[in-house]
Protein backbone atom coordinates (compact mmCIF):
# COMPACT_ATOMS: atom_id res chain seq x y z
CA UNK A 1 0.00 0.00 0.00
CA UNK A 2 1.72 3.52 -0.67
CA UNK A 3 2.17 5.62 1.89
CA UNK A 4 2.01 9.44 1.88
CA UNK A 5 5.24 11.52 3.53
CA UNK A 6 4.44 15.31 4.48
CA UNK A 7 7.49 17.31 4.76
CA UNK A 8 6.88 20.59 7.18
CA UNK A 9 10.08 23.29 7.52
CA UNK A 10 8.62 26.02 10.47
CA UNK A 11 10.30 29.05 12.03
CA UNK A 12 11.68 26.53 14.82
CA UNK A 13 12.04 22.82 13.45
CA UNK A 14 10.94 20.45 10.59
CA UNK A 15 8.42 17.70 10.97
CA UNK A 16 7.81 14.85 9.53
CA UNK A 17 3.95 13.72 9.29
CA UNK A 18 3.23 10.48 7.79
CA UNK A 19 0.21 8.08 6.85
CA UNK A 20 -0.57 5.08 4.26
CA UNK A 21 -2.85 5.89 1.01
CA UNK A 22 -6.19 6.20 3.55
CA UNK A 23 -4.86 9.71 4.78
CA UNK A 24 -6.81 9.10 7.99
CA UNK A 25 -4.41 8.43 10.87
CA UNK A 26 -1.17 10.42 11.09
CA UNK A 27 2.05 10.27 12.96
CA UNK A 28 3.93 13.02 13.45
CA UNK A 29 8.12 13.08 13.86
CA UNK A 30 10.21 16.09 15.21
CA UNK A 31 10.92 18.79 15.71
CA UNK A 32 14.05 17.81 13.70
CA UNK A 33 16.74 20.56 14.18
CA UNK A 34 14.80 22.25 17.00
CA UNK A 35 14.83 26.34 17.60
CA UNK A 36 16.16 26.55 13.63
CA UNK A 37 14.49 28.01 10.85
CA UNK A 38 13.76 25.39 7.81
CA UNK A 39 12.88 26.94 4.85
CA UNK A 40 12.73 23.91 2.98
CA UNK A 41 12.88 20.20 3.63
CA UNK A 42 12.52 18.07 -0.04
CA UNK A 43 12.92 14.69 -0.73
CA UNK A 44 14.78 12.45 -3.55
CA UNK A 45 11.94 11.51 -6.35
CA UNK A 46 14.82 8.69 -7.94
CA UNK A 47 15.20 7.34 -3.51
CA UNK A 48 12.48 9.00 -1.40
CA UNK A 49 14.37 7.57 1.26
CA UNK A 50 17.28 10.92 0.68
CA UNK A 51 16.27 13.50 1.90
CA UNK A 52 17.66 16.78 2.29
CA UNK A 53 17.07 20.10 4.52
CA UNK A 54 17.87 24.12 4.59
CA UNK A 55 18.33 25.01 8.08
CA UNK A 56 19.20 28.55 8.61
CA UNK A 57 19.91 31.48 11.47
CA UNK A 58 20.16 34.68 11.78
CA UNK A 59 22.54 33.77 14.27
CA UNK A 60 24.17 30.63 12.98
CA UNK A 61 23.56 31.41 8.95
CA UNK A 62 23.25 28.39 6.82
CA UNK A 63 23.29 24.80 7.60
CA UNK A 64 22.78 21.94 5.22
CA UNK A 65 21.78 18.58 6.42
CA UNK A 66 21.08 15.29 4.26
CA UNK A 67 19.15 12.11 5.52
CA UNK A 68 19.58 8.36 3.83
CA UNK A 69 16.73 6.86 5.94
CA UNK A 70 13.70 8.67 5.08
CA UNK A 71 14.61 11.62 7.92
CA UNK A 72 15.23 9.06 11.12
CA UNK A 73 18.91 10.22 11.44
CA UNK A 74 20.76 13.56 9.71
CA UNK A 75 23.86 14.46 9.13
CA UNK A 76 25.29 17.98 8.08
CA UNK A 77 26.74 18.11 4.77
CA UNK A 78 28.48 21.08 2.90
CA UNK A 79 27.28 24.64 3.40
CA UNK A 80 29.31 26.68 1.58
CA UNK A 81 27.39 28.70 -1.23
CA UNK A 82 29.88 30.85 -3.02
CA UNK A 83 28.96 32.59 -6.57
CA UNK A 84 31.15 32.35 -9.13
CA UNK A 85 33.89 34.42 -9.63
CA UNK A 86 33.68 38.35 -8.73
CA UNK A 87 29.90 38.58 -8.30
CA UNK A 88 29.51 42.32 -8.90
CA UNK A 89 26.14 43.81 -8.12
CA UNK A 90 22.51 44.16 -8.21
CA UNK A 91 19.90 46.99 -7.33
CA UNK A 92 19.69 47.71 -3.66
CA UNK A 93 16.06 49.24 -2.28
CA UNK A 94 17.09 52.59 -3.09
CA UNK A 95 18.60 51.93 -6.74
CA UNK A 96 22.11 51.84 -5.73
CA UNK A 97 24.38 49.13 -6.71
CA UNK A 98 24.63 46.82 -4.25
CA UNK A 99 26.95 43.75 -3.98
CA UNK A 100 25.68 40.52 -4.35
CA UNK A 101 25.30 38.32 -0.72
CA UNK A 102 24.65 35.04 -0.06
CA UNK A 103 22.00 34.78 2.80
CA UNK A 104 20.20 31.68 2.85
CA UNK A 105 18.79 28.87 0.73
CA UNK A 106 15.16 29.19 -0.21
CA UNK A 107 14.64 25.83 -2.18
CA UNK A 108 15.63 22.33 -2.85
CA UNK A 109 14.89 20.59 -5.74
CA UNK A 110 16.22 17.46 -6.23
CA UNK A 111 17.30 15.83 -9.35
CA UNK A 112 14.27 13.54 -11.08
CA UNK A 113 16.47 10.90 -11.44
CA UNK A 114 19.56 11.25 -9.37
CA UNK A 115 19.27 10.73 -5.81
CA UNK A 116 22.71 13.12 -5.39
CA UNK A 117 22.16 15.88 -7.48
CA UNK A 118 20.10 18.72 -6.25
CA UNK A 119 19.68 21.94 -7.20
CA UNK A 120 19.17 24.96 -5.21
CA UNK A 121 17.76 28.45 -5.13
CA UNK A 122 19.34 30.82 -2.94
CA UNK A 123 18.86 34.19 -1.61
CA UNK A 124 20.42 36.33 -2.95
CA UNK A 125 19.16 35.17 -6.11
CA UNK A 126 21.16 32.66 -8.08
CA UNK A 127 21.20 28.90 -8.54
CA UNK A 128 23.56 26.22 -7.09
CA UNK A 129 23.59 22.48 -8.19
CA UNK A 130 25.23 19.69 -6.48
CA UNK A 131 26.31 16.16 -7.74
CA UNK A 132 27.77 14.78 -4.64
CA UNK A 133 25.18 14.54 -2.45
CA UNK A 134 25.21 17.63 -1.01
CA UNK A 135 29.04 17.90 0.27
CA UNK A 136 30.40 20.94 -1.98
CA UNK A 137 27.52 23.26 -4.46
CA UNK A 138 28.57 24.97 -7.53
CA UNK A 139 27.23 27.90 -8.65
CA UNK A 140 25.23 27.75 -11.98
CA UNK A 141 26.25 31.47 -12.85
CA UNK A 142 24.29 31.51 -16.22
CA UNK A 143 21.45 32.53 -14.31
CA UNK A 144 22.65 35.65 -11.84
CA UNK A 145 25.20 36.40 -14.75
CA UNK A 146 21.97 37.10 -17.60
CA UNK A 147 21.97 40.34 -18.86
CA UNK A 148 19.14 41.99 -16.66
CA UNK A 149 21.03 40.37 -13.21
CA UNK A 150 22.42 43.91 -12.60
CA UNK A 151 19.13 45.78 -12.71
CA UNK A 152 17.35 42.68 -9.93
CA UNK A 153 16.27 44.53 -6.99
CA UNK A 154 14.78 42.62 -3.84
CA UNK A 155 11.04 42.58 -2.40
CA UNK A 156 10.06 43.05 1.32
CA UNK A 157 11.00 39.28 1.72
CA UNK A 158 14.66 39.96 0.16
CA UNK A 159 15.78 38.69 -3.63
CA UNK A 160 15.19 35.24 -3.64
CA UNK A 161 15.30 32.48 -5.73
CA UNK A 162 11.62 30.84 -4.54
CA UNK A 163 11.04 28.11 -7.19
CA UNK A 164 12.47 25.55 -9.57
CA UNK A 165 10.44 23.57 -12.00
CA UNK A 166 12.36 20.82 -13.80
CA UNK A 167 10.53 19.48 -16.92
CA UNK A 168 10.40 15.68 -17.04
CA UNK A 169 10.31 15.33 -20.13
CA UNK A 170 13.47 17.71 -20.95
CA UNK A 171 15.30 17.89 -17.89
CA UNK A 172 17.47 20.14 -19.73
CA UNK A 173 15.00 22.77 -19.42
CA UNK A 174 14.36 24.35 -16.11
CA UNK A 175 12.27 27.00 -14.87
CA UNK A 176 13.26 29.12 -11.74
CA UNK A 177 11.20 31.98 -10.25
CA UNK A 178 12.51 35.17 -8.47
CA UNK A 179 10.89 37.65 -6.20
CA UNK A 180 11.33 40.39 -7.27
CA UNK A 181 12.94 39.81 -10.29
CA UNK A 182 10.33 37.12 -12.60
CA UNK A 183 10.45 34.13 -14.24
CA UNK A 184 13.38 32.34 -16.10
CA UNK A 185 13.99 29.39 -18.22
CA UNK A 186 16.84 27.48 -19.46
CA UNK A 187 16.65 25.31 -22.26
CA UNK A 188 20.32 23.71 -21.84
CA UNK A 189 20.59 22.75 -18.28
CA UNK A 190 21.44 25.98 -16.62
CA UNK A 191 23.79 27.13 -19.20
CA UNK A 192 22.06 29.89 -20.49
CA UNK A 193 18.79 31.87 -19.29
CA UNK A 194 16.27 33.85 -20.63
CA UNK A 195 13.30 36.15 -18.63
CA UNK A 196 10.13 34.94 -19.66
CA UNK A 197 7.38 37.47 -18.75
CA UNK A 198 5.75 38.50 -21.41
CA UNK A 199 1.98 39.04 -20.67
CA UNK A 200 3.11 39.87 -16.64
CA UNK A 201 1.59 43.29 -15.64
CA UNK A 202 2.80 44.53 -11.93
CA UNK A 203 1.73 48.36 -11.32
CA UNK A 204 4.58 48.38 -8.57
CA UNK A 205 7.07 48.88 -11.02
CA UNK A 206 7.65 52.07 -13.03
CA UNK A 207 7.17 50.32 -16.47
CA UNK A 208 4.08 47.83 -15.73
CA UNK A 209 5.08 45.07 -18.23
CA UNK A 210 9.03 46.07 -17.92
CA UNK A 211 11.14 42.49 -19.35
CA UNK A 212 12.04 41.92 -15.73
CA UNK A 213 10.84 43.27 -12.12
CA UNK A 214 7.95 41.33 -11.34
CA UNK A 215 7.04 39.81 -8.20
CA UNK A 216 6.04 36.14 -8.69
CA UNK A 217 5.01 34.43 -5.69
CA UNK A 218 4.94 30.69 -7.37
CA UNK A 219 5.10 28.47 -10.34
CA UNK A 220 3.54 25.10 -10.34
CA UNK A 221 3.16 22.71 -13.55
CA UNK A 222 1.61 19.29 -13.91
CA UNK A 223 3.82 16.89 -15.12
CA UNK A 224 1.98 15.36 -18.15
CA UNK A 225 1.51 18.71 -19.47
CA UNK A 226 4.83 20.26 -19.35
CA UNK A 227 3.75 23.45 -21.57
CA UNK A 228 1.57 25.01 -19.39
CA UNK A 229 2.73 26.36 -16.40
CA UNK A 230 0.60 28.29 -13.55
CA UNK A 231 1.59 31.48 -11.56
CA UNK A 232 0.56 33.12 -8.31
CA UNK A 233 2.33 36.96 -8.87
CA UNK A 234 2.45 39.02 -6.47
CA UNK A 235 -1.02 40.34 -7.80
CA UNK A 236 -2.89 38.02 -10.32
CA UNK A 237 -3.07 34.50 -10.97
CA UNK A 238 -1.32 33.47 -14.56
CA UNK A 239 -1.44 31.03 -16.77
CA UNK A 240 0.73 30.13 -19.64
CA UNK A 241 0.28 27.18 -22.87
CA UNK A 242 4.11 27.67 -24.42
CA UNK A 243 6.27 27.17 -22.10
CA UNK A 244 6.60 30.61 -20.47
CA UNK A 245 6.89 32.80 -23.85
CA UNK A 246 3.56 34.19 -23.20
CA UNK A 247 1.14 34.35 -19.69
CA UNK A 248 -2.81 35.52 -19.59
CA UNK A 249 -4.30 36.03 -16.61
CA UNK A 250 -6.87 33.50 -15.00
CA UNK A 251 -7.65 35.57 -11.94
CA UNK A 252 -11.43 35.35 -12.75
CA UNK A 253 -13.78 35.57 -9.58
CA UNK A 254 -11.40 35.28 -7.09
CA UNK A 255 -12.07 36.89 -3.63
CA UNK A 256 -8.81 38.56 -3.68
CA UNK A 257 -6.32 37.79 -6.68
CA UNK A 258 -3.38 38.14 -4.24
CA UNK A 259 -1.82 35.07 -2.65
CA UNK A 260 1.69 32.87 -2.45
CA UNK A 261 0.73 29.59 -3.49
CA UNK A 262 -0.63 27.70 -6.44
CA UNK A 263 -0.51 23.98 -7.21
CA UNK A 264 -1.72 21.54 -9.91
CA UNK A 265 -4.10 18.12 -9.13
CA UNK A 266 -2.27 15.02 -9.52
CA UNK A 267 -4.93 13.43 -11.52
CA UNK A 268 -6.57 16.43 -13.56
CA UNK A 269 -4.06 18.60 -15.29
CA UNK A 270 -6.68 21.82 -15.56
CA UNK A 271 -7.52 21.53 -11.42
CA UNK A 272 -5.61 24.13 -10.08
CA UNK A 273 -5.19 25.43 -6.25
CA UNK A 274 -4.44 28.97 -4.60
CA UNK A 275 -5.33 30.53 -1.52
CA UNK A 276 -6.36 33.90 -1.89
CA UNK A 277 -4.41 36.55 1.16
CA UNK A 278 -5.57 40.06 1.70
CA UNK A 279 -2.73 42.62 0.59
CA UNK A 280 -1.17 44.77 0.69
CA UNK A 281 -0.18 45.16 4.00
CA UNK A 282 -2.76 42.85 5.81
CA UNK A 283 -1.30 39.25 4.70
CA UNK A 284 -3.99 36.92 5.96
CA UNK A 285 -6.65 35.34 4.40
CA UNK A 286 -10.16 37.47 2.99
CA UNK A 287 -13.17 38.37 5.93
CA UNK A 288 -11.56 35.86 8.47
CA UNK A 289 -12.56 32.61 6.44
CA UNK A 290 -9.91 30.36 5.56
CA UNK A 291 -10.74 28.82 1.97
CA UNK A 292 -8.69 26.97 -0.64
CA UNK A 293 -9.93 27.97 -3.70
CA UNK A 294 -9.90 25.17 -7.08
CA UNK A 295 -10.12 25.72 -10.59
CA UNK A 296 -11.27 22.72 -12.30
CA UNK A 297 -11.20 24.22 -16.05
CA UNK A 298 -7.50 25.73 -15.31
CA UNK A 299 -8.18 29.10 -14.22
CA UNK A 300 -11.03 32.04 -14.36
CA UNK A 301 -13.78 29.97 -12.93
CA UNK A 302 -12.85 29.06 -8.76
CA UNK A 303 -14.52 27.89 -5.99
CA UNK A 304 -14.46 28.16 -2.47
CA UNK A 305 -13.09 25.20 -0.43
CA UNK A 306 -14.25 25.72 2.79
CA UNK A 307 -15.17 21.76 4.75
CA UNK A 308 -13.38 21.68 7.42
CA UNK A 309 -11.65 24.92 7.41
CA UNK A 310 -12.16 27.77 10.01
CA UNK A 311 -14.89 30.41 8.46
CA UNK A 312 -14.16 33.04 11.25
CA UNK A 313 -11.90 34.76 13.12
CA UNK A 314 -9.20 33.32 10.90
CA UNK A 315 -6.37 35.35 10.46
CA UNK A 316 -3.32 33.65 8.96
CA UNK A 317 -1.32 33.14 6.09
CA UNK A 318 -0.26 30.65 3.39
CA UNK A 319 3.34 31.11 2.58
CA UNK A 320 4.68 30.25 -0.94
CA UNK A 321 5.98 26.73 -0.13
CA UNK A 322 3.63 25.57 1.96
CA UNK A 323 0.90 24.21 -0.32
CA UNK A 324 2.00 20.72 -2.17
CA UNK A 325 -0.18 17.43 -3.71
CA UNK A 326 0.31 14.31 -3.40
CA UNK A 327 -0.01 11.48 -6.45
CA UNK A 328 -2.77 9.31 -4.93
CA UNK A 329 -6.03 9.17 -6.51
CA UNK A 330 -8.19 11.07 -5.11
CA UNK A 331 -5.37 13.59 -5.23
CA UNK A 332 -4.10 14.83 -1.69
CA UNK A 333 -3.46 18.28 -1.02
CA UNK A 334 -2.15 19.93 1.80
CA UNK A 335 -0.91 23.32 3.35
CA UNK A 336 0.82 24.80 6.21
CA UNK A 337 0.12 28.08 8.07
CA UNK A 338 1.71 30.92 10.08
CA UNK A 339 -0.48 30.04 12.58
CA UNK A 340 1.07 26.44 13.16
CA UNK A 341 -1.55 24.28 11.54
CA UNK A 342 -1.06 21.89 8.68
CA UNK A 343 -4.13 20.98 6.61
CA UNK A 344 -4.97 17.97 4.29
CA UNK A 345 -7.58 16.82 1.98
CA UNK A 346 -7.21 13.82 0.80
CA UNK A 347 -10.26 14.33 -1.43
CA UNK A 348 -9.13 16.45 -4.16
CA UNK A 349 -10.04 19.58 -2.06
CA UNK A 350 -13.42 18.71 -1.24
CA UNK A 351 -12.93 18.68 2.65
CA UNK A 352 -10.49 19.59 5.11
CA UNK A 353 -8.56 18.15 8.74
CA UNK A 354 -6.18 19.25 10.31
CA UNK A 355 -3.23 17.16 10.67
CA UNK A 356 -1.53 19.31 13.23
CA UNK A 357 -2.62 22.88 14.71
CA UNK A 358 0.00 23.96 16.91
CA UNK A 359 3.59 24.21 15.29
CA UNK A 360 5.33 27.26 14.39
CA UNK A 361 4.56 29.26 11.77
CA UNK A 362 5.10 26.92 8.76
CA UNK A 363 7.43 28.03 6.13
CA UNK A 364 7.28 25.32 3.39
CA UNK A 365 5.08 21.85 3.03
CA UNK A 366 6.52 18.92 0.77
CA UNK A 367 5.15 15.38 -0.17
CA UNK A 368 6.37 12.50 -0.82
CA UNK A 369 4.26 9.83 -2.25
CA UNK A 370 6.14 6.33 -1.82
CA UNK A 371 4.94 3.21 -3.95
CA UNK B 1 43.51 22.06 27.22
CA UNK B 2 41.69 24.99 26.11
CA UNK B 3 38.12 24.99 27.15
CA UNK B 4 35.06 26.48 24.66
CA UNK B 5 31.50 27.03 26.02
CA UNK B 6 28.93 26.97 22.74
CA UNK B 7 25.76 28.13 22.70
CA UNK B 8 22.54 25.25 22.49
CA UNK B 9 22.16 25.90 18.20
CA UNK B 10 25.45 24.82 18.28
CA UNK B 11 25.48 21.87 20.85
CA UNK B 12 22.75 19.97 19.40
CA UNK B 13 24.63 20.89 15.62
CA UNK B 14 27.96 19.83 16.99
CA UNK B 15 26.74 16.59 19.30
CA UNK B 16 28.56 18.05 21.96
CA UNK B 17 27.58 19.26 25.40
CA UNK B 18 27.86 22.99 26.53
CA UNK B 19 31.50 22.87 27.28
CA UNK B 20 34.36 21.28 24.79
CA UNK B 21 37.90 20.94 24.90
CA UNK B 22 40.44 21.31 22.26
CA UNK B 23 43.81 21.18 21.67
CA UNK B 24 45.83 24.19 20.56
CA UNK B 25 49.10 24.48 19.30
CA UNK B 26 51.31 27.58 19.46
CA UNK B 27 49.57 31.19 20.78
CA UNK B 28 46.34 30.76 21.84
CA UNK B 29 44.30 32.93 19.51
CA UNK B 30 40.68 33.43 18.72
CA UNK B 31 41.60 32.43 15.53
CA UNK B 32 43.84 29.11 16.94
CA UNK B 33 40.63 28.34 18.79
CA UNK B 34 38.33 28.40 15.87
CA UNK B 35 40.35 26.22 13.89
CA UNK B 36 40.59 23.67 16.56
CA UNK B 37 37.03 24.24 17.22
CA UNK B 38 36.06 23.41 13.53
CA UNK B 39 38.24 20.74 12.82
CA UNK B 40 36.92 18.45 15.81
CA UNK B 41 33.31 19.63 14.54
CA UNK B 42 33.18 20.18 11.16
CA UNK B 43 29.59 20.77 11.35
CA UNK B 44 30.18 24.17 12.71
CA UNK B 45 32.00 25.24 9.87
CA UNK B 46 30.48 28.23 8.59
CA UNK B 47 28.22 28.81 11.74
CA UNK B 48 30.97 30.55 14.18
CA UNK B 49 32.31 32.82 11.78
CA UNK B 50 32.02 32.81 7.52
CA UNK B 51 33.92 30.01 6.13
CA UNK B 52 35.72 32.06 3.02
CA UNK B 53 36.43 35.83 4.90
CA UNK B 54 36.41 34.16 8.21
CA UNK B 55 34.56 37.02 9.77
CA UNK B 56 32.53 36.79 13.07
CA UNK B 57 29.11 36.19 12.39
CA UNK B 58 27.50 39.52 13.85
CA UNK B 59 25.27 37.89 15.88
CA UNK B 60 27.94 35.79 18.18
CA UNK B 61 29.86 37.25 20.68
CA UNK B 62 33.17 36.03 22.39
CA UNK B 63 33.52 36.66 26.01
CA UNK B 64 36.25 35.20 28.60
CA UNK B 65 37.16 36.54 31.99
CA UNK B 66 34.64 39.04 32.26
CA UNK B 67 35.70 40.31 28.78
CA UNK B 68 33.74 41.00 25.82
CA UNK B 69 36.37 39.88 23.48
CA UNK B 70 34.09 40.00 20.17
CA UNK B 71 36.43 42.94 18.43
CA UNK B 72 39.67 41.87 19.27
CA UNK B 73 42.30 41.13 16.24
CA UNK B 74 41.90 37.22 15.44
CA UNK B 75 45.55 36.71 15.93
CA UNK B 76 45.78 38.55 19.50
CA UNK B 77 46.46 36.21 22.40
CA UNK B 78 43.59 35.48 24.78
CA UNK B 79 43.64 35.76 28.18
CA UNK B 80 46.11 33.56 30.03
CA UNK B 81 43.56 32.11 31.71
CA UNK B 82 41.80 30.87 28.72
CA UNK B 83 45.43 29.23 27.53
CA UNK B 84 45.90 27.71 30.50
CA UNK B 85 42.27 26.18 30.52
CA UNK B 86 41.68 27.73 33.93
CA UNK B 87 38.34 30.04 32.24
CA UNK B 88 36.52 28.99 29.00
CA UNK B 89 35.99 31.20 25.68
CA UNK B 90 32.03 31.58 25.77
CA UNK B 91 30.24 31.71 22.23
CA UNK B 92 26.98 33.45 22.56
CA UNK B 93 23.94 34.19 20.59
CA UNK B 94 23.10 38.05 20.96
CA UNK B 95 20.03 38.70 22.85
CA UNK B 96 17.10 38.15 20.25
CA UNK B 97 15.50 41.71 22.38
CA UNK B 98 12.20 39.77 22.24
CA UNK B 99 12.26 39.44 18.25
CA UNK B 100 11.17 36.47 16.63
CA UNK B 101 14.14 34.73 16.77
Amino acid sequence: MSKVRVLVGTRKGAFILSSDASRKRWDVAGPHFAGWEIFHVNGSPADPDRLYASQSSAWFGQVMHRSNDAGKTWETVGNQFQYDGTPGTHTWYDGSPHPWEFKRVWHLEPSLTDPDTVYAGVEDAALFKTTDAAQTWNELPGLRTQKTGPSWAPGAGGLCLHTLVIDPTNPDRLYAAISSAGVFRTDDEGKTWKPVNHGLRSNHIPDPDAEVGHCVHRIAMHPSRPNVLFMQKHWDVMRTDDRAESWHEISGNLPSDFGFVIDVNANEPDTVYVIPITSDSLHYVPEGKLRVYRSRSGGNEWEALTKGLPQKDCYVNVLRDALATDQLDPCGVYFGTTGGQVYASADDGDSWEAIVRDLPAVLSVQVQTIP
Amino acid sequence: MIKVALPANLQALAGSGRMVELEVDGTVTQRAVLDALEARYPALLGTIRDAVTKKRRPLLRFFACEEDLSDIAPDTPLPDEVARGAEPLLILGAIAGGGDG
